[in-house]
Order: C-alpha cells, then sequence, then structure tokens
C-alpha cells in the first residue's frame, strides 16, 4: 500500500484522528491570529485611503475575506459531505458537520459587515439584491444542515443527513459567486482577478487582503480541527481510549 | 410467477394512494381552505384599496401556493412511515426512485392541483389585473412541480422525526428562493410590459431537471435516513 492511502487510512482511525486534531489545531489557530492581526492592521493604518469611498472601504479587509470563505467552506463541506456518503468514511461525516458552525459564522460576519459598509455607501442597511439574497440563502442553508444534525437522534444517521443536505445545498454556490453577471446587481462585480494578471486592485491595496484572506482559511482549518475532534470524542465516548484520555485531562 | 413489470407496480402504487385520499377527502380540501384563508390576511393587514392590493396579487398568490405546499409536504411520506408501508417500498424490487415519483405525483395532484384551480379566485380577490392572469397560472402550473419534487427530497430527510414539525420548512424554504423568484417575477415582468418568457422557461428548465433527478435524490436520501 502506498504511503498517501497509509496515512488516509491511519488518520481516519478515530485515536489517530484525535492525536491529528489535536496537534495541527494550535499552529493553524497561531497562523491565523497573527495572519489577522498583520492585515487587518495593514488594512486600517498603512493602506491609503480610497479616492470615492474614503475611509468605509477599509471594511472590504475583513467583508471580502469573510464572503470568500463562507463559499469556500460550502465546497468544502459538499466535498466532504460527497466522500462520507460515497465511501462512508466516518472521519469525513465529521469533518463536514463541523464545517457547517465554521462557514455560518464567516455568512454572518458577510452578511453583517456587508449591512455596515452599506449604510454610509448606498445609504441603505439592506437591499433585496440577487448577491445580498443569494448570500442570506446560503446563510439560511448553513443553519438548516446544524439543525438538521441536531435534529436527528441516531448520531451516524444525523452525520449522513446533514451530509446530504450539503450536497443538495451547494447548487446555491455558484448563484452566489455569478448573481453579480446574472442579474442586475448594485453589488459590484469581481475587482480582483486571480488567474489572469490584470487585477483592478493596486498591490499598495491588495496586500492586506491577501493576509486576511489567508488567516480566514487557516481559522477555518483551526476551528474545522477543534471541532471535529470534540464531535470525534463524543462518538467515542465509549471506547477505552476516549475515556483515557477524558480522565488524564481533569 | 414472474415479477411484476414496473409500470404495472407503479399502476398499483398510484391507485393505493389515490384510493388513500379518495378514503379522506375531507383532508384534501384543507390545503385549498389554507390558501383561501391566507390570501384574506392580505388585504385585511395592508387595506383593501385595489390599487394597493393589485401590483402585490401574483406575489401573493405564490406565496400561498409556497406555503400550502411546505405544509403538505409533511404528510408526504407520514403515514407510510407510521404504518411500515416505506419499508415496504424500500424492499421493493422495483427501483425506489419510480415509487417516490408516484408518490409525488399523487402528493402534487391532491394538494397543489387543488390550490391552483383556485387560484384564479385568489387572483380576483386580491384584483390582480386580469390580462396577467394566463401568465399566473403558467407560472403556477410550471413552477408547481418543482416546488413538490425538491420539497419531497428534503422531505425525505426529516422523515421518522418526531420534531419534524417546524424543522422541515426552515429547511426546504431557502431551496424553494429560486422558484418563487422565477415563478412571481414573470408576472411582475409581464405586468410591467416586459418579456416574461425567460422567467417561464427557467422554470420550465427546472422542472425537468428536477423531474429526472429528484425521485433519484428523494430515494437516496430515504435509504440514506433508513439504513
Amino acid at each position: 500500500m502506498n504511503a498517501l492511502l497509509l496515512w488516509f487510512h491511519r488518520t481516519g482511525s478515530p485515536p489517530h484522528f484525535d492525536r491529528f486534531t489535536a496537534r495541527w489545531m494550535p499552529w493553524c489557530f497561531g497562523l491565523a491570529i497573527a495572519l489577522l492581526l498583520i492585515g487587518t492592521w495593514g488594512g486600517l493604518f498603512m493602506v491609503p485611503a480610497d479616492y470615492k469611498q474614503g475611509e468605509v472601504f477599509r471594511i472590504l479587509y475583513i467583508h471580502v475575506p469573510a464572503a470568500w470563505s463562507a463559499m469556500f467552506i460550502f465546497v468544502a463541506m459538499a466535498v466532504q459531505a460527497f466522500i462520507a456518503l460515497v465511501w462512508r468514511i466516518k472521519a469525513c461525516e465529521t469533518l463536514a458537520v463541523a464545517s457547517a458552525p465554521v462557514g455560518a459564522m464567516f455568512a454572518a460576519i458577510t452578511l453583517i459587515t456587508g449591512s455596515i459598509w452599506g449604510r454610509p455607501t448606498w445609504g441603505t442597511w439592506w437591499e433585496w439584491d440577487p448577491r445580498l439574497t443569494s448570500m442570506l440563502v446560503m446563510f439560511f442553508l448553513y443553519l438548516g444542515v446544524i439543525a438538521l444534525h441536531n435534529a436527528i437522534e441516531d448520531r451516524r444517521a444525523a452525520a449522513r443527513a446533514a451530509c446530504f443536505l450539503a450536497l443538495v445545498g451547494v447548487v446555491n454556490v455558484p448563484i452566489v459567486h455569478f448573481s453579480v453577471h446574472w442579474w442586475n446587481s448594485l453589488h459590484q462585480g469581481e475587482t480582483i482577478q486571480i488567474l489572469s494578471a490584470e487585477s483592478r486592485m493596486h498591490y499598495s491595496m491588495l496586500w492586506p487582503l491577501l493576509l486576511t484572506t489567508l488567516a480566514t482559511k487557516f481559522w477555518y482549518l483551526g476551528s474545522l480541527l477543534q471541532r471535529a475532534r470534540v464531535l470525534n470524542l463524543e462518538n467515542e465516548s465509549a471506547q477505552p481510549w476516549a475515556r483515557a484520555l477524558a480522565a488524564g485531562s481533569r | 410467477m414472474s415479477a411484476p413489470s414496473y409500470l404495472r407496480i407503479a399502476a398499483a402504487q398510484l391507485r393505493r394512494d389515490l384510493a388513500l385520499v379518495w378514503a379522506r377527502r375531507g383532508d384534501a380540501l384543507q390545503p385549498v381552505l389554507f390558501a383561501v384563508m391566507v390570501a384574506s390576511l392580505f388585504p385585511l393587514a395592508l387595506g383593501a384599496e385595489p390599487g394597493k392590493l393589485a401590483p402585490l396579487a401574483a406575489g401573493i398568490v405564490w406565496v400561498c401556493v409556497l406555503l400550502a405546499g411546505v405544509l403538505g409536504l409533511d404528510a408526504l411520506y407520514r403515514s407510510d412511515a407510521e404504518d411500515g408501508g416505506l419499508e415496504q417500498m424500500l424492499l421493493s424490487p422495483a427501483p425506489l426512485a419510480l415509487l417516490v415519483a408516484v408518490r409525488v405525483l399523487v402528493h402534487w395532484l391532491t394538494t397543489a392541483l387543488p390550490v391552483i384551480l383556485i387560484a384564479p379566485l385568489l387572483a380576483e380577490m386580491l384584483a390582480l389585473d386580469r390580462a396577467l392572469l394566463p401568465v399566473l397560472m403558467i407560472s403556477l402550473l410550471l413552477g408547481s412541480p418543482l416546488l413538490s419534487l425538491v420539497g419531497a427530497v428534503i422531505a425525505a430527510l426529516t422523515v421518522g422525526l418526531r420534531r419534524s414539525g417546524m424543522l422541515l420548512p426552515l429547511l426546504v424554504m431557502p431551496l424553494y428562493v429560486p422558484v418563487l423568484v422565477f415563478g412571481a417575477g414573470s408576472v411582475a415582468a409581464a405586468a410591467q410590459g416586459l418579456d416574461h418568457g425567460g422567467a417561464l422557461l427557467l422554470l420550465a428548465g427546472g422542472g425537468i431537471l428536477a423531474l429526472v433527478f429528484a425521485p433519484l435524490a428523494a430515494a437516496a436520501a430515504l435509504r440514506i435516513v433508513h439504513s
């Protein structure tokens, strides 16, 4: 068996999974906090004010990474859910279920920061705009996954049902992404092009955004590992190794 | 004895489901009454001037149809889950997706179609411009099967839950948003003299996609929850 497959199977076993998550979680959070601090400081103090919007635009260093992460996490959750349902890998069920609250938080941050930005810029807290509405629907879908997981008592059935709902809900992700192209939207289109070289944002304004974007990704990883570890321990609470761990930590 | 063909199994299921509905035909009127009552709440809440109601009428009728459908979804599999009929469907040699499709058809015929038939009355109550009625009816006829099919997938996930009363609407309504947007949007476009064909074609396309995939997805969901 090749080394990658062996690693994959070993990490999937609950005691190894616990050790794996415990080892990497602090690193992810540490990196996330460091990047977030540098990026936020850069966004607040280093970057020049926008010539049109003035100082208000600085909220984008939180808003945009949170929005990207909300979409990214939904796709990641759906991929994990797909793997969990097709190959019946327990660790992936746990990871998919653990993704939902993190994604819901990022979706909420996106909606709240967008609303705070919209008040001085558009003159309204909320607009029934395609981009805003589809993001709100994504937030509701995250809540639905969490609610379904909580409602079913059998843990395996709950995780599998939540995974299935995550797969169904992924149809909304392209709607969120393309909503600014498909409809006349008040929300602006993309400014930043990652694949083509012609980005319409100058590097002096871009670098804090890149840092906070990386920070949200690492925050997701850290939070994912932490939540998955708790779910894993709850699932395995009858096992001797989990009991030993709980006794040792007290 | 050879196994009966899939078509005959589907026909038997259709007859059984229709007979069950007929045996309790008083209940079948409930979605219609619900829609009429919700529709009559709006003039009372918003004020009854036709000038105020008319621009909102199509949207209100759409919301009434949608809500009546959401409340009916719970009944889609519940009696079968309680009396063991669902296990027989899962064990049947016929594809589960076919049986689910028949079940959704009966559900649509008995809960959505009566509400659609009453929609002209609702539209008249809400002072909808009569020229827009055909567009409203077409949008409802194209959109409501989509609602039933998507709802069948989500309802399959909550089968057997004791606390499903509030959960099912919460899960299903985010997925109904696009249908509502295009359904009510087609009438709004027609009211402004814009082309409403695009929204109707999107509804029809979505309906065909759902017709193909939703029974398969609902069958998969039933197996997931019951494994």
